[in-house]
């Protein structure tokens, strides 16, 4: 069983990673656009990972292992963000800049925006917990929160583009990113803040 | 496109207020009220290089870039306008001078330009266009193709005398 576990994750990680390197569009793009393509490939598998690491669904993995895990790839996804938003600064200033002011033509740049700055948040809370002085319970309320929003505004950018991502992997990949978020809440009745 | 129902009842106001413009324009000089001039679109004048030199064709070809250009109020065809058109494509990146050229249109206020197959950035197929001459206010158009296969694209301007 742990063993189907791991493999599905890894599938469902490595699928849509490869069959966006076979995408046609990369002939016609820099190396720089590419990187930074990929880069939000990478972030979204992130986001696959984080919600399976905070609610210590992976087989294996003690608690603390989890969090570990969980510490890094938060840090890998905030680089990630800014690998994709650099890149595509270098490959197109003025689209980045509208995106970033939210006067951009494409509603996807919107989500694509908000979803980074819900991530860096919660990465920020992430890191300050103990500066915080928050009940662990209200604190973990307000990550998950932020950390919901940088899922769901990155599923909504990520398919309303029309990238280098393959269709059916890209759907699967963001299906199995909201179902694991939501498993995870659950789990973890983060909305229960009563003290015990 | 707003669909549009014809009943009797509509039909009798839409006539009553045509009889009313006209009876109106008998009394009054007409004004450019007919043709609205197309507003510039978000992101239309990204990566716009000013005066982009007139081409017979860009790069190697094979996708169409197709429009009009008419005059606000009356609609009146305008020739010999200059429009200048670029895009990401096979052959290059919306920044790059190649991917940029300009035509003219014709004595029927058209023009169509052959450049090389747009292929989707940013996330969506699309063209940009702008006229930028100074007679009449400057318009930036940002069309998107329904399918990244699609081989040609048309955009319109409707322009504002300055």
């Amino acid at each position: 069983m742990r063993f189907v576990i791991w493999a599905g994750l890894i599938t469902a990680l490595l699928v849509p990673v490869v069959t966006a390197a076979f995408s046609p569009y990369l002939a016609w793009r820099e190396p720089i656009y590419v990187i930074a393509g990929f880069a939000g490939i990478l972030g979204m598998c992130l986001l696959l990972l984080q919600p399976l690491l905070a609610g210590r669904w992976l087989p294996g993995l003690s608690p603390v292992t989890s969090r570990h895990w969980h510490r890094w790839c938060g840090l890998a996804l905030v680089a990630m963000i800014l690998v994709h938003v650099g890149g595509l600064w270098i490959t197109s200033p003025p689209d980045v800049v509208d995106a970033l002011l939210f006067v951009s033509a494409t509603p996807f740049s919107a989500w694509g925006v908000i979803a980074m700055w819900a991530g860096f948040a919660a990465a920020l809370m992430g890191m300050s917990r103990q500066r915080l002085s928050l009940r662990f319970r209200v604190w973990r309320l307000g990550h998950a929160a932020l950390a919901f929003v940088t899922i769901l505004g990155s599923v909504v950018h990520a398919l309303l583009i029309e990238g280098t991502m393959e269709i059916i992997s890209k759907f699967a990949l963001c299906a199995l990113v909201v179902l694991a978020s939501a498993a995870t809440l659950a789990k973890l009745r983060v909305w229960d803040v009563k003290r015990r | 496109m707003t669909p549009v129902s014809y009943s009797r009842r509509s039909l009798m106001a839409a006539g009553g207020a045509a009889l009313a413009a006209g009876a109106s324009g008998l009394l009054m000089p007409v004004r450019a009220s007919g043709l609205a001039p197309t507003p510039t679109m978000r992101g239309g004048a990204n990566n716009y290089r000013p005066g982009a030199p007139i081409v017979e064709r860009i790069g190697g070809g094979g996708f169409w870039m197709t429009g009009t250009v008419r005059r606000a109020g009356d609609g009146a065809p305008l020739p010999n306008q200059r429009i200048q058109i670029w895009a990401h494509t096979t052959e290059g990146h919306e920044r790059d001078p190649q991917s940029h050229g300009a035509t003219l249109t014709d004595a029927d206020g058209a023009f169509r330009l052959e450049m090389p197959q747009i292929v989707p950035t940013f996330g969506q197929p699309h063209g940009h266009l702008a006229y930028d001459s100074g007679e009449f206010e400057t318009v930036f158009l940002r069309p998107v193709m329904s399918s990244a296969r699609d081989k040609t694209l048309a955009a319109h301007f409707v322009l504002q005398p300055l």
